[in-house]
């Protein structure tokens, strides 16, 4: 067992979702209730990661991160020399394959809420972010954390982009996946074996988790 | 006096369009009923009001203040406009209990200020014992008091009442509708009531303005409208084409006799019984006959003689005059049998029971 990719992995997995809360429930919550005609375009792109090759990403995140990119030269501006190869580089290629696994739940969550007991804490006099965290939020955190599982469980087996991003730095971008894919290549067939099999057992006890908290939920 | 001034025009981009203009006082109790079938734009009306829409033109004001100007493109949110809606079916918080619910537009009292001002309401609104429960534990009736209390706590400057008993079951609806009444007329709160119950607009309300696809058909008040709708389009929505003023004499068994005019009626005693009443007789009730009625289980036999005839689709509308003006339709066959002409004698037949008294 690769203890220090098992590391990394847990690492990337918790900064990924965290990445994600912060700018999925904004993001959601505005698709769940504009009338912007070019919404559809932004769920779009939002949930291409979905269907596009995680290399496809990672390939544009490299170039644009690059010294020649946009968001690079930005970068380099803040003071950051690079972010391919790094830690934070994983992170934010993590996080752009992840958006539609949070993001989805969250719209869908929040468009379940009753638009009328928005209205109601509104005409109650209750400004507009007070009712967001007394009102909508309390009723959709069931989608909510389905969100953030699925973006915590899925971004635990990240292989594509983390690569494509991150290269293979053993305690920096190494994680699990990739430390599977070296013991395979080496022929270390029991070796990766038990990690698959670590992988596999944390993310059903993680969806099991959450879909027990479901239920109860819904029962009461 | 303190008035709000109303006159907007809320248009759609289907073509839709609802125009409307009225003006009440709110330093006292007021209710001005929009009244209309689903889809007459009463509803849009009461959201414009309370800032949940935008008017496309005209302008809102109460008292001094401005909530929507279209000239100048001003629009007040719905948080600052200081007012109360009930919705039609209540959108009470589910995941909060009852007493949480009441105190949700009180945030700006401290601690102890608002638990009294959540039993304040609990006790007026008789949901003592109810505070701790979920919404999803009430009564239909008592979900609607809960969402009448809520709107109640924050002491607002006006009441907006979106068919607030409409989801209730006919027993419910009869108690609460009395009480409605007495409640907002104690606390002196004005209130904008939407309704397409007759009923429930002659009890609670002083001026309405009655709505199709749109427009207002007429406006004035209630007894008016109601008594003397102004086309037949009205008469139709309406559906009460007799409206009087009546004095009740006395009550025995759960029957009332009231004097209305120079005739006396019998009619089913209301729960609590105002001496001053207003009788209301829907025009298909009435029976007519050329000859004194022999025995019959109505109560009310009246003569008169007819007033007027016009004729009102495959009805005829007869206006009688049996000691108050009294409204019948008729076919066109009973028109001819009776020999039914303006001035000839005819008695008039109404059960007890179609005879409806509101208080006044």
């Amino acid at each position: 067992m690769d203890w220090m990719a098992a590391g990394v992995t847990l690492r990337l997995a918790a900064w990924t979702t965290g990445v994600l809360l912060v700018i999925g429930l904004p993001l959601a919550y505005w698709l769940a209730t504009t009338r912007f005609p070019g919404r559809g375009v932004i769920e779009a792109l939002v949930t291409l990661p979905l269907v596009l090759p995680p290399t496809v990403v990672g390939f544009y995140l490299l170039v644009a991160t690059g010294p020649e990119g946009l968001l690079g030269r930005f970068l380099s501006l803040m003071g950051v020399d690079r972010l391919a190869f790094t830690f934070p580089g994983i992170v934010l290629g993590s996080v752009v394959f992840n958006l539609p696994f949070a993001v989805r739940p969250f719209t869908a969550a929040f468009e379940s809420v009753d638009r009328r007991l928005v209205e109601a804490a509104w005409c109650l006099g209750v400004p507009r972010w007070r009712t967001f965290w007394k009102v909508v939020l309390p009723l959709s955190w069931p989608g909510i954390l389905t969100g953030i599982v699925l973006s915590f469980a899925h971004s635990l087996g990240e292989f594509g982009v983390v690569l494509m991003v991150g290269g293979n730095i053993p305690g920096v971008t190494r994680t699990l996946s990739i430390a599977i894919y070296d013991e395979v290549q080496a022929l270390n067939y029991a070796a990766a074996d038990r990690m698959a099999l670590a992988l596999v057992g944390f993310a059903l006890a993680v969806l099991s988790l959450t879909y027990l908290l479901q239920r109860k939920v819904v029962r009461r | 006096m303190t008035r709000l001034e109303v006159d907007i025009v809320r248009r759609y981009r289907t073509g839709f369009a609802v125009a409307a203009a009225w003006s009440q006082p709110v330093d006292r109790f007021s209710v001005t009923v929009l009244f209309g079938a689903s889809g007459s734009g009463k509803t849009t009306l009461l959201r414009c009001l309370a800032g949940l829409e935008r008017p496309d033109a005209g302008y809102i004001r109460l008292g001094g203040e401005t909530w929507y100007d279209a000239a100048t493109g001003y629009h007040l949110p719905p948080q600052r406009r200081g007012i109360g809606f009930v919705f039609q079916d209540y959108a009470l918080f589910p995941h909060q209990t009852v007493a949480q619910n009441i105190a949700f537009g009180l945030g700006h009292l401290s601690k102890a200020e608002r638990q009294r001002r959540v039993e304040e309401l609990l006790a007026l609104l008789e949901l003592e014992g109810l505070a701790d429960r979920y919404p999803a534990q009430l009564s239909g009736g008592q979900q609607q008091r809960v969402a009448l209390a809520r709107a109640l706590a924050p002491r607002p400057r006006l009441l907006l009442l979106d068919e607030p008993l409409s989801a209730l079951d006919g027993p419910t609806r009869e108690v609460l509708r009395r009480k409605l009444r007495r409640w907002l007329a104690t606390l002196g709160i004005p209130a904008v009531l939407v309704t397409h119950d007759w009923l429930e607009a002659s009890t609670l309300g002083e001026q309405v303005i009655v709505l199709e696809a749109g427009h207002v058909l007429q406006q004035g008040p209630i007894e008016e409208v109601f008594s003397r709708p102004a086309t037949t389009q009205v008469a139709n929505i309406v559906g009460m084409e007799t409206v009087v003023p009546g004095e009740v004499l006395h009550v025995a068994g759960g029957l009332a006799q009231v004097a209305v005019g120079s005739a006396k009626l019998m009619a089913l005693a209301p729960e609590a019984v105002n001496s001053r009443v207003y009788v209301c007789i829907r025009a298909e009730e009435v029976t007519l006959l050329a000859a004194p009625p022999e025995a019959t289980s109505a109560r009310n036999r009246l003569q008169g003689h007819v007033v007027a005839i016009e004729s009102e689709g495959a009805l005829v509308r007869v206006a009688l005059d049996v000691g108050f003006p009294l409204v019948a339709l008729v076919t066109p066959h009973a028109r001819e049998e009776l020999r039914l002409e303006v001035g000839c004698t005819v008695w008039a037949v109404v059960k007890a029971t179609a005879v409806h008294l509101v208080p006044r």
